[in-house]
């Protein structure tokens, strides 16, 4: 696929949609497949290597409407049951498609809190879009309807016409309840809360709001501004915010029951512990962490140079370790802070990459060099312990293992030279181990996630957790999902606490 | 936001302030710290030890050398400013217990974090033998503090313009050659420093806790950037540590990734520098 500027491909849909004016609903399935798919518009590739600015900048009317028409609103809805979240997805779209966008915002939020975030992050193609009707009958999952930046498009129209609604909130209860992070699960348990008259304090370890969305995830892909208007709606709604408070060890979290009268608690401190890869010259100068190379640069701004006081590493080449997004985001930050080479280095195939495919395709366009099926052995150090090089070797995919992925094998004797000053591990993080190094009585499985039960009560009291915290790395909507429950559960055992007590 | 309530200069480059934090005061112990940022959009995050803390006052002590640009800062603020952030206490406190007799050893600025421990250690029942030094008698901090709680007492300069002459090294390898030997032993001052004393105690088998200020960022464990090399594992300092054995721990690497971005930070202070230059210039224009 060619770089088509946004230009073209608001002027090409404002010239196909004017066919289909006025007889939207008389279209039959053949009509509707004949529509050509809406690609997302972008910043371009020469330029955007060296901004922070979003890549993609969504669709124009044009363009929303017509993708929207491209909806059969068939029977079969495996959009709807695909969502974590069981979002109405073809009643939005048809809503779209008629220009009705106040109504179909109001149908996405029904459901899902944060629809300008999970239009920019989820993985559709995975969820919503991977069975979808249009897809499959055009053999391409990337050919289905564009669920993602059709609900993105609609948040972002709610938040450039200035009708972002604050939900209301019930009558105060007298009932506390703290939050631990302030991650998507997080902040959508605050809201969820706080909405039936609870007071919510969120707790949040760094000095900036928003988990990941605002550390790792970056503003290129998902900039701050989308997470500060959540963060907003939360503190007109009366959340408070208690950042610079790292739960476990400015206090307790059973203290937070005990000696501050919380009533309830969520935790939902995410993923931690970066993993490394456990071989030669790992602790070299020039090694780093996905989430140390993101943090420096996304939270504490070391891409605007001279301005900020935290450091970054000045690299001229360099190797990323991992398929996912945490890699992809890490390869195009590399890119932007100057480097000439980057490579993404991934021992499977592209098929499995978990990446989302529309990051993928912006990494390559960025000139993102992908080795594929290859592996890091060691990683060689010049006499003052800087990284020089790193040594890796090629593999082929073998049987499926147990994940039903074919296994990669590595090929005997196949090692070479990568020649790098700088490589960045991303694949994968463990848990977080504060919350249970210092609160003893709560469950972990082996790996450290926090165990709940389907109402996502942890094994004590009062204190429920979500998102990655629970569920190891994985993804914002699964996090959201996770919270909304939680606050279910927690609405729940605080309206039995008002009942019971005496009138 | 957190406000100086005192603040006091203990040498050319080393300043003490009492800062506000009360949950801070209220929860730390002995080995913990801090990490502080003057400013939440551009600043830097810094760690520093928790010297002392005082719960009715809600307040906290730290001690801190000027090396960079913030330090600088940090140092350039006055009694009634306030710090931005301040987030602790961080890190695993100091395991305290009655091991007999203790041999602290205090480098330089490593005498701040050294003192709480000590005061600990002292307090748990040891016998606590001190060993201060610095370079010269200027750096030398917190000498009085530590003398009320040692029973047996050492300071040295390197140039013996205060005290014996001689690196700290030289009366911890004497402690040890004693009969008995020390039962144990806490180092904390410069890499080289903590590295040299471990060498000293190791033939004679005294354990030997060294406490590491690695690079930090986040201090929670969420991005491996303070880790070392103990034992031959990756270890995370904020969370597993600040301290750590001493025979096991890789000094040469923790140096060389303590300087990871030497010549990037020097660029840092000098644009600044150069920034105050053209205000300045321009403003008298
Ligand atoms: C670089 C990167 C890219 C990603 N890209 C995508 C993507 O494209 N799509 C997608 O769906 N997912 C993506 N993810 C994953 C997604 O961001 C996470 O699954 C999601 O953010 C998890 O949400 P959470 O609320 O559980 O926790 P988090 O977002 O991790 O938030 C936890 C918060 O808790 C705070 N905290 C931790 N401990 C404490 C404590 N003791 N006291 C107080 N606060 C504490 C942390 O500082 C943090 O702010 C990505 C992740 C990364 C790192
Ligand atoms: S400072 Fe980030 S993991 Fe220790």
């Amino acid at each position: 696929m060619s770089f088509i500027p946004k230009e073209k491909l608001a002027e090409d849909a404002k010239k196909i949609l004017a066919e289909y004016e006025g007889r939207e609903n008389e279209l039959k399935t053949r009509d509707r497949m004949k529509i050509p798919p809406q690609m997302m518009p972008a910043q371009d590739p020469d330029v955007r290597r060296n901004n922070l600015e979003e890549v993609a900048t969504g669709y124009t009317e044009e363009q929303a409407r017509l993708e929207a028409l491209r909806c059969l609103q068939c029977n079969k809805k495996t959009c709807v049951s695909d969502c974590p979240v069981f979002i109405e997805i073809p009643g939005f779209i048809k809503m779209v498609a008629e220009g009705n966008f106040e109504g179909a915002i109001k149908q996405i939020k029904t459901t899902s809190l944060l629809p300008a975030i999970c239009g920019r992050v989820c993985p559709q193609e995975t969820q919503c879009q991977q069975n979808c009707t249009v897809g499959k009958a055009l053999k391409d999952v990337d050919k289905g309807v564009a669920i993602g930046r059709l609900e993105r498009f609609i948040a972002d129209w709610e938040r450039a016409s200035g009708k972002v609604q604050i939900p209301d909130v019930k009558p105060e209860t007298g009932k506390k309840v703290a939050v631990v992070g302030s991650g998507p699960a997080g902040l959508v348990v605050a809201a969820d809360v706080r909405r039936e008259g609870h007071q919510v304090t969120i707790f949040e370890a760094f000095h900036k709001l928003g988990g990941v969305m605002r550390y790792g995830i970056p503003e290129f892909r998902l900039p701050n501004e989308i997470i500060d208007q959540e963060i907003n709606t939360l503190a007109k709604m009366g959340v408070e915010f208690k950042t610079n408070f790292v739960v476990g060890r400015t206090r307790k979290l059973m203290d937070l029951i005990e000696k501050d009268g919380y009533d309830a608690i969520f935790v939902g401190t995410g993923a931690g512990l970066p993993y490394f890869m456990g071989i030669e010259g790992e602790n070299l100068v020039g090694v780093f962490s996905a989430n140390e190379y993101l943090t420096r640069a996304n939270l504490m701004r070391a891409f605007e140079k001279g301005k900020a006081d935290t450091p970054i590493f000045e690299s001229k080449r360099v190797a990323v370790l991992g398929g996912g997004n945490v890699a992809m985001d890490a390869a195009r930050m590399a890119v932007r802070l100057g480097a000439e080479k980057v490579y993404i280095v991934y021992r499977r195939t592209e098929k499995e990459m978990p990446a989302r495919v529309e990051e993928v395709h912006h990494a390559k366009e960025e000139g993102i060099d992908f080795r594929l099926l290859q592996n890091a052995k060691r990683i060689i150090g010049t006499e003052d312990g800087r990284v020089k090089a790193m040594e890796c070797l090629k593999y082929e995919l073998g049987e499926p293992d147990a994940s039903g992925r074919r296994r990669p094998v590595e090929i005997k004797g196949s090692e070479f030279i990568l020649d790098v000053d700088t490589v960045i591990v991303a694949i994968g993080n463990g848990s977080n181990p504060l919350i249970s190094q210092t609160t003893p009585d709560i469950e972990v499985n082996k790996w450290g996630n926090i165990i709940v039960d389907d109402t996502q009560k942890t094994s004590v009291n009062k204190i429920y957790a979500g998102g990655d915290i629970v569920l190891g790395a994985a993804t914002v909507i699964l996090a959201m999902g996770e919270g909304r429950k939680a606050a279910e559960s927690i609405n729940k055992q605080l309206a039995e606490e008002l009942a019971e007590v005496p009138a | 936001m957190n406000k100086i309530l005192y603040k006091k200069q203990l040498s050319e480059t080393v300043f003490l302030m009492r800062v506000e934090a009360p949950l801070i005061a209220e929860e730390r112990k002995a080995g913990q710290f801090v990490i502080l940022q003057l400013d939440n959009e551009y600043g830097e995050r810094i760690p520093l030890t928790i010297a002392d803390a005082d719960k009715t006052e809600g307040s906290i002590t730290i001690i801190f050398q000027v090396v960079g640009k913030s330090t600088t800062d940090l140092a350039e603020k006055a009694e009634g400013d306030f710090i931005e952030t301040i987030v602790g206490p961080l890190g695993t406190p100091t395991h305290i217990k009655n091991y007999g007799t203790v041999v602290c050893v205090g480098g330089g600025i490593g005498v701040a974090p050294l003192h709480p421990i000590a005061q600990a250690l002292k307090a748990a029942g040891n016998k606590v033998i001190t060993i201060i030094g610095a370079r010269n008698k200027e750096l030398l901090i917190l000498e009085d503090e530590m003398k009320a709680i040692a029973d047996e007492f050492v300071v040295c300069t390197d140039d013996g313009s205060y005290g014996r002459k001689a690196l700290v090294t030289e009366p911890l390898k004497e402690f040890c050659e004693m009969d008995p030997k020390p039962d144990m032993a806490i180092a904390i001052g410069p890499p080289v420093m903590m590295k040299f004393c471990a060498e000293t105690t190791r033939p004679y088998e005294v354990y030997t806790e060294v406490s590491l200020n690695t690079i930090m960022v986040d201090g929670t464990g969420m991005c491996g950037g303070c880790r070392v090399n103990v034992d031959g594992k990756a270890k995370f300092v904020c969370v597993d540590g600040p301290e750590f054995d001493g025979h096991k721990v890789d000094f040469d690497n923790m140096i060389s990734r303590l300087n990871s971005y030497k010549k990037f930070e020097s660029d840092a202070h000098n644009c600044r520098l150069d920034q105050q230059i053209k205000e300045k210039e321009e403003a008298a224009l």
